[in-house]
């Protein structure tokens, strides 16, 4: 305790004490969607420990970034462990965000005065997926080779801006090493950085706001409301979880390994079968059946528009709904809810199915 | 407020300041990103092998310049040079032997084997190539082909 008093002396830890013992978690139903948040923060911080270690073989480059690779699974002591926990840590934290979202949604958490806490989420949210899509390419394989060609030439459509986003990400005007050099330097610095800015700040409000409950839980009186103490009661709870799920993610790892493939060849077909990240087959089942020419725009650049309309929409929802604003439920958010479930969950089965 | 033009004058001059101070900071950055172009390379013929290298319906990706281009011999022996990127996404395309046409697995684009886009999500037809043979060699060029 000498130490404690020798820190408290000086900075005030009493008070983050108090605010930790006096932070309340609230008992119902829908206590159960808390833990989401908190496993994806956990997947993030396997992502960053499993990520440094990668780092400490890997060598991006066309000539090298498959062949460490390569080593790190077959040559080096627990390399094929660290690799596989990272891709499956990588995959189970987008579908944690995901559910996170949803559930946030459903129970109307964006409405006032979360919505910053909302915008913060979601930017989280498309930024998980770009460190997801730039990670992909780093084993420089064949099936990452062309999902790279692939998402950088969609960005490439973007009107106005599209020739100097195309070369921002390509580093030229095609897939080569230099793309796999600024991926790298993508996601293992840049989006870090700016992920773990704006966690920190989803966090603060999280932590300045608590925890928000569907608008019944609040019109009920305050004596039929439940709570639990956040320490320990619940953040005993969350270790727990998180224990349960890297024991999953490992595993995973151990009897579903993630293949290495092929070398990437830019003089190769595209192999057939190709399939991109599960996370973006609903866009690209999507994109397979819009045609050629919707109207006078072409398919592709339609797709990308739709895609962009229903994104902001999403992003905007705190500001849409107006009855969530004042404590009530509507029937047309709920259905847009249901059927962004609906389409997404559609379009990636029918995307593997075929 | 003893001078409301002063005030405004000075908020002008602090606002274009700083804004011509990001943008000295921000050009030179964005310049930065983007690579120096590279000249294209002024390939006009290639010599993609010998005539007995390609059997009869089959097919072979080669580089043309910077690009990839696809050369076809047909079921009738003829030959076919065409850009091997898909006009939809990029991806590079095949030649299926069993249909004879140009198939992107990418996003399940059909091509014929005039470059014409047939079905699927391309929006435009395959850039051609013209072939001629000489002294037993494929010899590939982009000149024009009339």
């Amino acid at each position: 305790m000498k130490l404690y008093d020798w820190i408290n002396e000086r900075i005030d830890l009493d008070s983050a004490v108090k605010f930790a013992t006096k932070k309340q978690v609230p008992v119902f139903y829908g206590t159960v969607w808390y833990y989401l948040g908190g496993v994806s923060l956990f997947l993030f911080i396997v992502q960053v420990f499993t990520g440094i270690l990668l780092i400490l073989y890997y060598q991006p480059g066309a000539t090298t970034a498959f062949e460490s690779v390569k080593f790190i699974v077959s040559k080096v002591s627990f390399g094929w462990l660290i690799r596989e926990i990272h891709s499956w840590s990588a995959n189970l934290f987008i579908l944690f965000i995901f559910l996170h979202m949803f559930t946030v949604y459903f129970a109307k958490a964006y409405r006032k005065p979360r919505e910053i806490t909302w915008y913060s989420g979601f930017i989280l949210l498309l930024l998980a997926m770009f460190f997801g899509f730039s990670g992909y390419l780093l084993p420089w394989n064949e099936l990452a080779f062309f999902a790279t060609k692939v998402g950088s030439d969609i960005a490439g459509a973007v009107p106005i801006v599209g020739d100097f986003l195309l070369k921002l990400l390509r580093s030229g005007d095609e897939v080569s090493g230099a793309t796999l050099t600024r991926f790298y330097g993508i996601h293992v610095a840049v989006l870090p950085l700016v992920f773990t800015l704006l966690l920190g700040l989803h966090l603060m409000f999280v932590q300045l706001q608590g925890m928000s409950v569907p608008p019944e839980q609040e019109n009920l009186p305050h004596d039929k409301r439940k709570y639990m103490p956040f320490f320990p009661n619940f953040a005993t709870r969350d270790l727990l979880l998180w224990l349960i799920v890297l024991n999953v993610i490992a595993l995973l790892a151990v009897f579903f390994p993630w293949e290495l493939g092929q070398k990437a060849d830019a003089l190769a077909s595209a192999p057939a079968g190709i399939k991109p990240e599960w996370y973006f087959m609903f866009m690209f089942q999507t994109l397979k059946l819009i045609p050629a020419h919707v109207w006078f725009i072409e398919g592709e650049l339609f797709g990308i528009m739709m895609f962009a309309i229903a994104g902001l929409i999403w992003f905007l929802v705190p500001f849409l709904d107006k009855k969530a604003n004042q404590g009530k439920r509507s029937l047309f958010w709920k259905f847009v809810g249901i059927f962004a479930i609906v389409f997404i969950a559609g379009m990636t089965i029918w995307g593997y199915s075929v | 407020m003893k001078n409301p033009d002063r005030k405004k004058f000075l908020d002008i001059m602090l606002g274009a300041g700083a804004t011509a101070w990001l943008a000295s900071i921000l050009y030179p950055i964005s310049k930065y990103l983007i690579p120096p172009s590279v000249p294209d390379s002024n390939v006009t013929n290639v010599d993609v092998g010998s005539i007995t290298e390609f059997p009869p319906n089959s097919s072979k990706i080669i580089r043309f310049g910077r690009k990839p281009v696809i050369v076809i011999r047909t079921k009738e022996g003829d030959f076919k040079a065409l850009s091997a990127t898909c006009t939809h996404l990029d991806c590079n395309v095949q030649y299926k032997t069993d249909t004879e046409q140009i198939w992107c697995a990418c996003h399940n684009g059909f091509y014929n084997l005039e470059g014409t886009n047939l079905s699927g999500p391309p929006p435009k037809p395959l850039a051609q190539y013209n072939v001629r043979i000489a002294n037993e060699k494929v010899i590939i060029s982009s000149e024009d082909m009339s």
